[in-house]
């Protein structure tokens, strides 16, 4: 392999080592919230500095190669894309942390065990996992036909999102004191929700690298 | 490994170098850019003494390879190029065959040991990354090869006296981009165990081999420091615009 190739299989290789981070990241941030576990939050809390610690590094290490090797075609697409990435990776990050802030701070992590089963989060964060580790596969495969599959499941994610602001009101109407907590909550599956519209990015960002197609603002029929 | 003191150089009345300091990294690759006619190539030619074949030339200042002034009169030119090999803008392999190309700077220093020559043509070849291209052909005319590979000979002819510093012209201006490709990989490659230095037009190229560069313009060093940073953030103005293609 030659010296440039290594320079970008080493780019490609640390994109793949974020990414599993994050998934991590995202996984723990889960079991802390579905379990209420205090200890793993704050280990969510400082792996998230590495998280960040990888993004600037990934963002001077494309810059670099920008700079020295003037990659073109499927090279440059592949920079391009990698800045993104890294970019939404560490957003995704970010979000995972602060699931794991509600843990820690949050005074109603005792709440009816039966409001989150109805607000479908453990659905909502397996979803995200799956879709995070649907778009790592697709990356390192290099194949798009994933892609198609990872978007159908944001529409999952928005459907329970959607669903969430009435069942919410609706324990609110029930129980006023449940305010406070409620919107936490809603803060939290807003956060979630994000996360897909993230993984969606990710993918766009595949396609763009791949097969050198532009999906953004395209709507899922014209994507098909 | 490489340094200079305060060197000044003159083509007769013309002040060709302007006090140039600078210290080479051993086991790396400096590169030289900066517009025709500000003095790389001059530079360049100080490290192995070519310019002392040009009349009306004079040269002050220090010029040290591994501590030494090599312009001291004590100093054997041909010692030093055999420690200082070098490789030119056109490839100019000697009309003789694959094999006595790489064995001539070996017959010349008085090596006559065929054992020792087979092997080290052998192992110089290997280096150039031409070896698997020549090696059932050794004995055919070195100009049945093409550009590429003659340019490749001519590292592997460098290669054969076991010079420590390896001075590159314009090693691949005259060459297609495939052959480039192989000459920057083996530049790559090479500086594991050589120090190398290296003049180009193409900031590129200077950009994809080199560890260090060093941006000239009329005369004058105008900025040395390591390629990363000078294709990405360089210091001084004339600098970003040399490589950003707005000087002049």
């Amino acid at each position: 392999m030659r010296h440039k190739e290594q320079e970008m299989e080493a780019l490609r290789e640390e994109a793949l080592e974020m990414w599993k981070l994050v998934i991590s990241q995202l996984e723990k941030a889960k079991l802390c919230f579905l379990e209420n576990k205090v200890e793993l939050a704050f280990e969510v809390l400082i792996k998230e500095k590495r998280v960040d610690a990888f993004e600037l590094k990934m963002d001077s290490n494309c810059e670099n190669y920008i700079a020295l090797y003037n990659p073109v075609a499927i090279d440059l697409r592949l920079v391009l894309s990698l800045i993104k990435i890294s970019n939404t990776l560490e957003r995704i990050g970010d979000f995972a942390a602060g699931i794991a802030r509600h843990v820690i701070d949050d005074n109603c992590n005792d709440i009816d065990k039966k409001i989150i089963e109805n607000l479908k989060i453990e659905k909502m964060l397996k979803i995200l996992i799956t879709m995070l580790t649907e778009s790592f596969v697709a990356f390192e495969t290099e194949n798009t036909r994933l892609s198609g599959k990872i978007l159908a499941r944001d529409e999952e994610v928005d459907e329970i999102y959607n669903e969430s602001t009435d069942i919410l009101s609706e324990y609110i109407h029930l129980d006023p004191q449940f305010a406070n907590c409620a919107l936490k909550l809603y803060l939290l599956i807003r956060k979630l929700e994000r996360i897909g519209d993230h993984c969606c990015n990710i993918v766009e960002e595949i396609v763009f690298y791949i097969d050198a197609k532009v999906l953004k603002h395209k709507k899922p029929k014209e994507i098909e | 490994m490489i340094e200079t003191k305060d060197i000044n150089f003159y083509y007769r009345d013309f002040h060709a170098l302007k006090n140039i300091s600078m210290k080479m990294h051993p086991n790396s690759v400096t590169a030289f850019i900066g517009p025709s006619g500000c003095g790389k190539s001059t530079f360049l030619r100080l490290f192995n003494r070519m310019n002392d074949l040009i009349d009306g030339t004079k040269l002050s200042g220090k010029c040290l390879i591994q501590g030494e002034n090599i312009y001291k009169k004590s100093v054997s030119v041909d010692e030093l190029r055999k420690n200082v090999g070098m490789v030119f803008q056109k490839p100019n392999p000697f009309p003789k065959s694959i094999f006595e190309n790489v064995a001539y700077g070996l017959r010349v220093n008085g090596r006559n040991d065929k054992k020792f020559i087979d092997q080290r043509v052998e192992e110089s070849l290997i280096n150039a990354a031409l070896w698997d291209e020549v090696k059932d052909k050794l004995k055919k005319s070195a100009y049945e090869l093409s550009g590429g590979q003659q340019q490749r000979l001519c590292i592997a002819r460098a290669l054969a006296v076991s010079p420590s510093i390896l001075l590159m012209d314009e090693p691949a201006s005259a060459l297609d981009p495939i052959s480039t490709s192989k000459i920057e990989e083996l530049i790559y490659q090479l500086k594991k165990d050589y120090t190398i230095v290296i003049v180009t037009h193409n900031m590129q190229q200077a950009a994809r081999v080199s560890d260090h560069t060093g941006f000239f313009m009329m005369g004058e060093l105008v900025e040395f420091s390591k390629t990363k940073k000078m294709f990405l953030n360089p210091e001084k103005e004339e600098t970003q615009n040399y490589i950003t293609g707005r000087f002049g």
